[in-house]
């Protein structure tokens, strides 16, 4: 589809990609309407105008130009803002980055405005979503003494959640897989590497390992996690309306509370 | 471990349930070489169980033998329960194997008094000693002293606790003797304040050497039940007020009294907890830490109960109205909290964006104010419409207890606890 002014750009759907187009707007003068994915083009009615190449050297540039003119915080928001996959994100990010680079004062903290709101906004909902993984994702020991959980997270969140991780679990072997894109993080007590399953042992209705390669004690420590959560609700306090609200039932799949 | 220890896990977890104070914040333990976990400054909630609480902890007594005969204790000695213990393997497996899988952040220990409080308090010292030093965990403790118990036990226990709570109970020292006839103030008082000056000495020290040992890091706390006896919410805050400034607690805990002691004539005859008045008492006590709210303020000689219906703040704003309107684009800080539907949060935004220019309606409610509230209570760009300072105390208050009746039973439960311990992230 092309109508009158409108420009689609396709770009490798990368954060150093959607940088470097940052680059390109600035270099050749012109800006997108719309940015599309290559793979979402396919399934798109735009045609292409201009394809973006990811470039090492130019995001670089435009990331640091940015730590120039805003907080170290505004520009992680930047990065959780662009985790969302929302639609048309890219084009709430490019304006709001223009107005960083355009505008004669900082504007980061001018929550009159609109379009810092909105990111403001977004970038909340991002970071709940980490959180949520950090609270909710549930363990799983295997026989060789991994522990693996799955999860499947509404926002592109799990790089946001691996520093808490190898943090907190820095003595046993982790997996955290994220069943809808298809991608986890392994940590083998020394490093901590990307990995995708083309095969697996995992039911994926469920996000259960299978049997086979499950350790010993595990089924017994989810019969003992069970019963405490059974135990520990007070019958008098009931409220299923709070319950859904904190533990919504999206995440329900994979808590090991949940399953019967 | 065997099937056992499932009956056990049991019966001392709804033992131990009534205790509400279930947060695991205001530590940052960090994972000291190849150790196990560390804390985390925000207490994370990992689970909520049906009554819509936060779990964060494995909440458990090490036992449920009990000497003594509180009327307000499912545990007390003249109760027929079924009684157990664990032992300090059998917890430390437990807490390390539920840690390992994400399901908590550490552990909260309580326990009945068994034989006397040394004997009990030893044994809980030493399931954290174990955990720290055997198991080199780094995750949450929390331990609730045991009434009676040796200083010098109490201070060990500080040593590995990241938090350690004593619990008043009973809001007057009359009522606890009348309802706790073996525990008194002293008894209550003399750990809190030996925890309070081992908290300050291990600051100094540790400002002089980096090395000197953490003293219960996050602080102590302590539990007051609500509606078990028949002292008035003036009382309560007076008092949670007072543990704040004199004995430096982080928290008062407030838990509607749930009558597990039916027939035992102390205690009144309810039917439910009174969890309204309870969300009131977290309310107040929110106000009186991050609003710079004063407890005469909330409530007074005549007015000692919070209003069941509005909420402290509001019902505040109602009694004083010739203090409203607040000029959005000039008011301090301190002012713009005070109004009705404006949080911290928005409270905050409103003081950075109006540098840029001057707000209006739309801009706040995009920022999070309650218009439907503050709009009675503020001016802004916009000419003001009728605010509270024009109506008559009686149709203002008609206004906001129709709204919020109207509102179908938003019960407020407990969801004050958890967004009280979150807020501390954002200041
Ligand atoms: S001392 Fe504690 S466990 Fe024992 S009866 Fe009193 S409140 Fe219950």
């Amino acid at each position: 589809m092309k109508t009158g002014n409108s420009n689609t750009w396709i770009y490798d759907k990368t954060f150093e990609g959607l940088l470097s187009l940052v680059f390109d707007c600035y270099e050749i003068k012109q800006f997108p309407s719309k940015i599309l994915g290559k793979t979402e083009l396919q399934t798109s009615m735009f045609t292409a105008d201009y394809e973006v190449i990811s470039d090492e050297i130019k995001a670089k540039r435009v990331w640091k130009g940015l730590n120039k003119k805003i907080s170290k915080l505004s520009c992680e928001m930047i990065y959780h803002v662009f985790l969302s996959e929302m639609e048309d994100i890219e084009i709430l990010l490019l304006n709001y980055i223009r107005k960083i680079f355009d505008s004669p004062e900082n504007i980061e903290y001018n929550f009159r405005n609109e379009s810092v709101l909105k990111m403001l906004k977004i970038n909340k909902k991002v970071k709940r979503e980490a959180q949520r993984i950090i609270m909710f994702v549930r363990f799983q020991k295997t026989a060789d003494d991994i522990y693996y959980a799955s999860f499947e997270p509404k926002y592109n969140v799990l790089p946001l959640t691996t520093k808490h991780f190898k943090d907190r679990f820095a003595d046993q072997k982790w997996i955290i897989y994220d069943m809808k894109r298809n991608y986890g993080f392994y940590y083998d007590l020394e490093n901590m590497s990307e990995v995708t399953f083309t095969e697996s042992l995992v039911d994926t209705s469920s996000g259960q390992i299978d049997k086979s390669i499950m350790a010993q004690s595990e089924e017994f420590f989810r019969e003992l996690w069970k019963t405490y959560f059974d135990s520990a609700c007070i019958k008098e306090r009931i409220n299923p309306r709070l319950h859904m609200q904190f533990m919504p039932k999206r995440f329900w799949k994979h808590l090991t509370e949940k399953q019967r | 471990m065997n099937d056992k220890i499932l009956k056990k896990l049991e019966i001392l977890t709804n033992s131990a349930k009534y205790d509400v104070s279930c947060a695991s914040s205001g530590t940052n333990r960090s994972n000291s070489g190849k150790g196990i976990g560390n804390a985390a400054a925000w207490g994370i909630c990992h689970s909520f169980t049906d009554d819509g609480r936060c779990v964060s902890l494995l909440k458990i007594m090490l036992s449920n033998h009990c000497i003594y005969d509180c009327a307000y204790c499912i545990n007390r000695r003249s109760n027929d329960v079924e009684r157990t213990s664990l032992s300090v393997k059998e917890l430390t497996e437990l807490t390390i194997g539920f840690y390992r899988r994400n399901y908590i952040e550490g552990l909260f220990l309580s326990s009945g008094v068994i034989k006397n409080p040394d004997y009990t308090m030893i044994r809980m010292v030493c399931v954290a000693k174990e955990l720290r030093t055997l198991h080199r965990f780094n995750g949450y403790i929390h331990l609730k002293s045991i009434p009676g118990a040796s200083m010098e036990l109490i201070r060990e226990a500080g040593l590995y606790a990241d938090r350690l709570s004593v619990n008043m109970e009973i809001p007057t020292e009359t009522n606890l003797k009348l309802l706790a006839p073996e525990k008194s103030y002293a008894d209550i008082l003399a750990p809190m304040r030996s925890i309070r000056t081992g908290i300050l000495t291990s600051k100094e020290d540790r400002k002089k050497f980096r090395s000197a040992p953490k003293f219960v890091p996050a602080g102590q706390s302590t539990q007051l039940i609500i509606g078990a006896s028949s002292d008035s919410d003036q009382q309560i805050l007076n008092l949670a007020s007072s543990l704040y400034k004199q004995q430096e607690l982080k928290r008062v805990y407030y838990s509607g009294y749930i009558p597990v002691n039916t027939g035992d004539k102390r205690l009144p005859a309810l039917t439910n907890p009174p969890l309204v008045r309870e969300n009131r008492l977290y309310q107040s006590d929110w106000l009186l830490r991050f609003y710079g709210f004063g407890v005469d303020e909330i409530v007074s000689e005549k007015h000692p109960d919070l209003d069941l219906e509005l909420d402290p703040k509001l019902s505040y704003a109602l009694r004083n109205p010739h203090l409203f309107p607040i000029d959005i684009n000039k008011a301090d800080y301190e002012w713009i909290l005070r109004v009705p539907g404006i949080g911290l949060k928005s409270a905050r935004l409103i003081i950075m964006s109006r540098r840029y220019g001057r707000l209006n309606s739309r801009q706040l409610q995009k920022m999070g104010v309650v218009m439907k509230r503050a709009r009675y209570f503020i001016t802004c760009n916009e000419l003001s419409s009728l605010t509270v300072n024009e109506m008559k105390p009686e149709y203002s208050r008609q206004l906001f207890v129709k709204k919020i009746l109207s509102k179908k039973s938003k019960l407020p439960g407990q969801l004050s606890l958890f967004d009280h311990e979150r807020v501390k992230m954002l200041r």
